[in-house]
């Protein structure tokens, strides 16, 4: 236990002073800014001087899905790119040999690393969720609601990234983790697509290769089940945005995608624990 | 408690159809700074990384300070110095050797007052709050070697430690590796820098291929010369009364060449020679440097790597 929270301490400080976090959060902060411009000046600042009219909140549900929508695809980024050379760089570079050298057991270096990076996942997605969720209220006086529900399947998919690209930064390099990592994204957000169409033709075929698509990369079913949660039972029923999915998936793909994460930890664990370094 | 630090039985590392290391068997015992000599592809870093637990052995065992390859306890009692070291370059020199030292499991003032001594033993106190990205490459493995040391190892695997050193540098290891040995410590040396070698080492196995073919103490090297006559008879009855005086006596063409154990033993040969009635034209003795006992036993096929 105390070589992971030295690994852990190790994987901070080098996050932080290779600029990773200060990084991260300047993004955040200036897609923050742009969020708050385009409110400003899209005609909804001061909407709760007076009374909402439905229209109105469903215009202000949207803007703020929108921006829920991306810091979702931020998030992503971040889950991808803070992890993909974290094992593939410094087994390449020969760093990892000092280090495993030592009395430190592999899976508390693998656990240590994961720790600091779900951890800084958390707090990307309460800054930039809450961030946009705040100034909403704040500029429009929307609120939004079952909003930690939320936050907490974003969580999950940003788990499930940051898991599979560490499970990939034990045999691939660099680059290569990236562009598999990437592709695990894209996969299940096409297997989304594919689900909601097949839901909207009734073609039950096209329907089941989605959800086949989503157990095996969940990551897009987890968001889809938040933009589900985070709007009225009304308009999610009647589909009255574009963030309203036709095809919304069950509490059972929440269970998979957490065993996913982590399955996909101990294929990381077991695989670095025999990994020539 | 066994006596041996190291003892490997059959080592063996296969790469898919690529054999890095055939067959390692090798005994050192404790204290001894033991030189390990290969051209490069040799298997010697495979090896090394196979006895600290980085590299799965295929076959055969290996037991260090009298525990199996990677016991963690017994990790806990050596160094390592990495071929390539690299680290984790963001860290100042205090923090890399801090975070070196915790993960050995020490703490709080005792390993401080290590890393103060150790900063300004490897002459980097002045800069033990610049990144080490910032150090040039000598600094980086001066930092390498006080992290090898940190915990006060029983036993120090030091690959190539004074390839990014300057002379003055080179000075320095040979002294910590004598601060070493004074202090009982065993010190496992990968070097290409057969100098070095020389001046540090008890003990030397030369490999090839993967394989242990030869093993040379060092005292036997400086105790042992080689001597070259050229006689106006050199048959059978020459040549054995020669072993009297001498070992590995052959002839090469005309020239007889046989090895003695002191310098001392010339004039006695040639005393020999001349009582037999045999005309000596030259004589001369010399001490086999290193080097030449390396190149003889890789072998002419050798290729520089």
């Amino acid at each position: 236990m105390p070589g992971l929270l030295i690994i852990a301490q190790l994987t901070w400080l080098e996050a932080r002073r290779r600029r990773i976090v200060f990084a991260a959060l300047l993004c955040g902060i200036a897609f923050l800014l742009i969020f708050a411009l385009f409110v400003y000046f899209s005609g909804h600042y001061g909407r709760h001087a007076s009374p909402m009219s439905l229209l109105g909140q469903i215009q202000l549900q949207i803007v703020t899905l929108a921006g829920l929508y991306a810091v979702n695809f931020l998030v992503v980024a971040l889950a991808v790119m803070l992890p993909v050379d974290t094992l593939s760089g410094e087994i390449a570079s020969g760093v990892m040999q000092t280090l495993a050298s030592k009395p430190v057991r592999r899976a508390e270096i693998v656990i240590g690393k994961w720790l600091v990076y779900w951890v800084l996942l958390a707090a990307y997605i309460v800054i930039l969720a809450g961030g946009v969720v705040l100034l909403m209220r704040l500029l429009t006086g929307f609120t939004q609601h079952h909003l930690p529900v939320a936050l907490a399947l974003m969580w999950l998919e940003a788990s499930v990234l940051l898991c599979v690209t560490i499970a990939g930064g034990v045999r691939f390099s660099t680059v290569t983790n990236g562009i598999v990592a990437f592709a695990f994204y894209v996969v299940a957000f096409f297997g989304g697509w594919v689900e909601q169409i097949g839901v909207m033709l009734g073609n039950v075929n096209a329907r089941y290769i989605g959800t086949a698509i989503s157990l095996v990369s969940p990551t897009d079913a987890l968001w889809r089940l938040a933009m589900h949660l985070l709007q009225p039972p009304v308009m999610a029923q009647v589909q009255l945005t574009p963030f309203s999915p036709a095809s919304v998936p069950s509490a059972a793909m929440v269970w998979w995608a957490v065993a996913f994460a982590i399955g996909m930890l101990v294929v990381a664990v077991r695989g670095f624990q025999t990994r020539a370094l | 408690m066994s006596t041996a630090a190291i003892e490997t039985r059959a080592l063996r590392k296969q790469f898919g159809a690529t054999v890095a290391v055939s067959d390692l068997s090798l005994c050192i015992p404790r204290g001894e700074v033991f030189g390990f000599l290969g051209p490069n592809g040799a298997g010697k870093t495979t090896s090394v990384k196979m006895l600290l637990g980085l590299v799965e052995p295929t076959s055969g065992g290996a037991t260090l300070l009298g525990a199996p390859i990677g016991d963690r306890r017994t990790r806990a009692r050596m160094g390592f110095l990495p071929e390539h070291f690299r680290f984790h370059d963001s860290l100042t020199g205090r923090e890399f050797l801090r975070i070196h030292g915790r993960l050995l499991g020490l703490r709080g003032a005792p390993l401080e007052r290590r890393i103060d001594e150790l900063l300004a033993r490897v002459h980097l106190l002045d800069a033990e709050h610049r990144p080490l990205r910032h150090f040039s490459k000598g600094m980086v493995q001066r930092a390498g070697l006080a992290q090898a040391l940190i915990g006060e190892p029983e036993l120090v695997f030091l690959d190539e430690p004074t390839s990014g050193l300057d002379p003055l540098g080179r000075v320095l290891v040979r002294e910590l590796i004598e601060e070493l040995r004074a202090r009982g410590a065993t010190v496992f040396l990968n070097s290409h820098l057969l100098g070095e070698v020389e001046a540090t080492c008890d003990r030397v196995a030369f490999v090839k291929q993967g394989r242990t073919v030869h093993e040379l103490s060092l005292k036997e090297l400086t105790t042992s010369f080689d001597v070259e006559l050229e006689v106006d008879r050199t048959d059978d009855s020459t040549l054995s009364g020669l072993c009297a005086f001498a070992h590995d006596v052959r002839l090469d063409g005309s020239v007889i060449r046989l090895r003695v154990k002191s310098e001392n033993g010339v004039p006695d040969i040639a005393r020999w020679l001349v009582g037999q009635g045999i005309g000596i034209h030259a004589i001369g003795s010399r001490r086999k440097s290193l080097e030449e006992w390396f190149i003889e036993v890789m072998g002419e096929d050798q290729v520089p790597g």
